[in-house]
């Protein structure tokens, strides 16, 4: 065994420099000069303040903004360190609820959160992505259904006509990447800053 | 099932496929020890660190040598793995300034990168600083992978080689693999990554501030490039907690193709390296076929349960239009989230773009029986060509023993030694993960970290158990694994699934070197046929059934049969 120590040592330690050190600062280096904005987490900025990153789904909740999905992300207590407490869309971390398909706990949750939405919209029914959790808590999209879903309540909040609502989704939406990769999705935060900057009707 | 899904496969599908014959090529070169494109580049490297490790060591190695200098360097990686965890703490580019990591977890996690699983029991941007993610776990993505890699050419040189006692050197291989094939692939595509969107930065985090005025702290670091080779070395363990599902490690329904594309690439063009080192491309194209009718087996049957919504939600009034979406993205929906979960677990990647745990049964199921089918189709990078090849050997004996002929492979007389160490190998897996979940489901310390009740909480235990052993990494993620029960006896089961299956393995192929290579006569079974490839998919089917199906039925199969009677648990 003796003779493979120093190879052993020499070549974890030469490599951890090369893989460990050499590439991830070679790469952090050419990202910052060439892609500086993917690289620094796609932030958006109004009047140069961050207000959130493009990739990352926010915890909105007044009936004038357009909603994301149920975030399952949880926090530790402040009063009391041994629980947790619900932090939706809490950047700093992320996990998805880990609840299985017969779970009684999710399928009351999505009962509540049906049975609420459809007393809001007059559905009869509603879209998956608006009663199911992401798989890391910080999902940045909605479907069209969803989006669409809550141009009703917007409208109202806003005084704004449905119709033009309706158009900003519409236009909004993307499409699947490639034309056939994944599935169409609307950006919540991109659908929310254009909402903000539209005038009054 | 939209046309969308099935263009979206046949996408991934055709990326792979492309790069079977190059990147084959190229790999054989780099195991036969020849000049390839990068040697301008990459040679002086390859000097420089040959001759750290001093020119005594560089010579022909037997199996034994050779497998002991890779215990060695494993070893070695572990003690710094470890050491970098606990002394965080001490050590630079630590902003969020964490603690040295608690010596259970460390221990879990040393093992679990050093074996090529990746298993997280810790939550990344929560528990580990910049310079323990860098220098400690990115590298063992490197090393390890490079390690199953440098294995798998010993068992090619095994089968191509004639009356041989020496099987190559360890020390050559793993370098050669690294600045050959891992570091500069990483390097290319960690920059698509982050030209799609994937961050790379020193900074730990932003603070933004919301168009309702609140804040939110948005993690952030160099991800880019970890992922890329936690992609390309079928690693899997990611920068953030929800891994790949996390937007930051995996932005767009793009990324996730080429994600998914990267953790096949490097195991499907091995089966052509192994190919062209025997002297018959055809036989890496049986091997090859073999994979990809499993894999795509498993892949319908996973994408048809996620796709169709969850029954007991559509009788409240959800539509089942976009699918079973608890536990997915909206970027990537039912078939791009089926075909990475069937990726990730038919290599030993383990990375996940949506939760296992939340999968309908048989969704769930799918993963579960790629795992269990010893990660072969195509399996880890090198370690699914050996263990493989391990099942060709059992099933030419098969066939041998229905067909009253000696058992022959490549030339090869497959005889008594090779076929009590391939059952030792095999039997292994099983032993360890039965073993491990049958103790786990009497202790009433381990149930207590289930999250689910019922069958959906024996899933989570052995799912755990066969991720470990199968050093895959991906989990059923509402089990909490970070406690003393479980560090402990998943490193272990990581350390029996990744050295206790290779040491065989090694034995095998140095048996094999060593016995002359006879040339293929009438009487040879053919084993680069349609016939062939039946029974090598049928042998690994058969296999993975006798051992696991039992476990099987009171798990994913009875949770199935429950859901029409509307049972919650």
């Amino acid at each position: 065994m003796i003779e493979h120590l120093r190879p052993a040592l020499a070549l974890v330690g030469g490599l951890t420099l090369l893989t460990g050190i050499a590439y991830p600062l070679a790469l952090t280096g050419i990202a910052r000069v060439v892609l500086p904005a993917q690289a620094g987490g796609s932030l958006v900025t109004i009047d140069g303040r961050v207000v959130g990153s493009r990739l990352i789904g926010q915890n909105v909740v007044g009936p004038e903004w357009f909603h994301g999905r149920p975030s399952a992300i949880t926090a530790t207590d402040p009063a009391d360190p041994s629980k947790t407490v619900d932090a939706p869309y809490d950047a700093s971390t992320s996990s998805g609820s880990n609840l299985g398909p017969l779970s009684a706990r999710l399928i009351e949750r999505v009962k509540g959160d049906v049975d609420a939405l459809k007393a809001e919209t007059g559905a009869d029914a509603v879209p998956a992505d608006a009663v199911t959790t992401s798989a890391s808590g910080l999902d940045p999209d909605v479907s069209p259904a969803f989006a669409r879903l809550q141009v009703k309540r917007i409208a109202a909040a806003r005084g704004l006509s449905s119709e033009r609502l309706e158009a900003l989704v519409a236009e909004k939406t993307r499409g699947r990447d490639l034309g056939f990769l994944g599935e169409p999705r609307v950006n919540v935060l991109e659908l929310n800053l254009a909402l903000a900057a539209l005038g009054p009707s | 099932m939209t046309v969308f899904g099935w263009l979206q496969i046949l996408f991934v599908f055709v990326l792979v496929l492309a790069c079977i014959v190059p990147l084959g090529r190229h790999m054989a070169q780099v195991f036969a020890g020849e000049a390839t494109f990068l040697t301008p580049v990459v040679g002086p490297l390859e000097r420089g660190l040959l001759a750290l490790a001093g020119r005594p060591a560089l010579g022909p190695q037997t199996w034994l040598g050779y497998t002991l200098a890779m215990l060695a360097f494993n070893a070695a990686g572990f003690a710094l793995l470890y050491g970098l965890q606990r002394l965080q703490g001490l050590l630079p580019m630590n902003p969020q300034g964490f603690g040295g990591v608690a010596p259970l977890l460390a221990f879990n996690t040393a093992m679990s990168f050093v074996t090529n699983t990746n298993w997280q029991a810790y939550g990344g941007e929560t528990t580990m600083s910049h310079f323990t993610q860098m220098a400690g776990l990115t590298v063992q993505n490197f090393l390890s992978a490079a390690t199953g890699m440098a294995l798998a050419a010993v068992m090619i040189r095994g089968f191509a080689r004639s009356g041989a006692d020496r099987v190559g050197n360890f020390w050559v291989d793993t370098t050669r693999v690294t600045l050959h094939v891992l570091l500069p692939s990483a390097f290319v595509l960690a920059l698509v990554f982050v030209a799609l969107g994937i961050p790379q930065t020193l900074l730990a985090s932003v603070d933004a501030t919301t168009l309702e005025g609140t804040k939110q702290t948005i993690a952030l670091g160099p991800v880019a490039g970890q992922e890329a080779i936690k992609l390309l070395g079928t690693n899997g363990g990611g920068f953030f907690n929800a891994n790949a599902a996390h937007p930051f490690e995996n932005p767009t329904a793009l990324t996730n193709a080429l994600e998914i594309w990267a953790l096949l690439a490097i195991s499907f063009a091995l089966t052509h390296t192994f190919g062209r080192m025997v002297g018959d491309a055809r036989q890496g194209w049986a091997i090859c076929a073999v994979m990809a009718i499993i894999l795509g087996g498993c892949l319908v049957v996973a994408w048809w349960a996620e796709a169709g919504g969850n029954p007991l939600m559509s009788a409240l009034g959800v539509d089942p239009a976009l699918g079973n979406m608890e536990g997915k993205e909206v970027r990537f929906g039912p078939a791009a989230s089926a075909l990475y979960a069937v990726a990730t677990t038919a290599t030993s990647t383990g990375s996940v773009d949506a939760m296992h745990d939340s999968f309908m049964p048989l969704g769930g199921f799918m993963p579960l029986l790629l795992i269990k089918l010893g990660e072969i189709v195509p399996g880890g990078v090198g370690s699914g060509l050996f263990g493989i090849l391990v099942i060709a050997v059992l099933t030419v004996f098969v066939a041998g023993l229905m067909v009253g002929r000696t058992p022959e492979y490549l030339g090869k007389k497959i005889e008594a030694r090779e076929m009590k160490l391939a059952m030792l190998a095999q039997l292994i897996l099983p032993a360890t993960i039965l073993g491990f979940t049958a103790v786990a489901a009497l202790l009433p310390t381990a149930l207590a970290s289930l999250a689910n009740a019922g069958p959906h909480g024996l899933t989570e235990l052995l799912y755990a158990y066969a991720s470990a052993t199968g050093n895959n990494g991906s989990a059923f993620a509402g089990l909490a694994a970070d406690t003393p029960w479980f560090d402990v006896t998943l490193g272990i089961a990581m350390f029996l699934g990744r050295f206790g299956y290779v040491v065989p393995v090694m034995a095998i192929a140095g048996s094999l070197a060593a016995k002359p290579r006879g040339t293929a006569s009438a009487g040879s079974f053919p084993t680069h046929g349609a016939l062939f490839v039946g029974l090598v998919t049928a042998v690994i089917l058969i296999l993975g059934g006798l051992q696991f199906f039992p476990a099987f039925a009171l798990g994913p199969i009875v949770e199935h049969l429950l859901i029409p009677t509307g049972r919650t648990f």
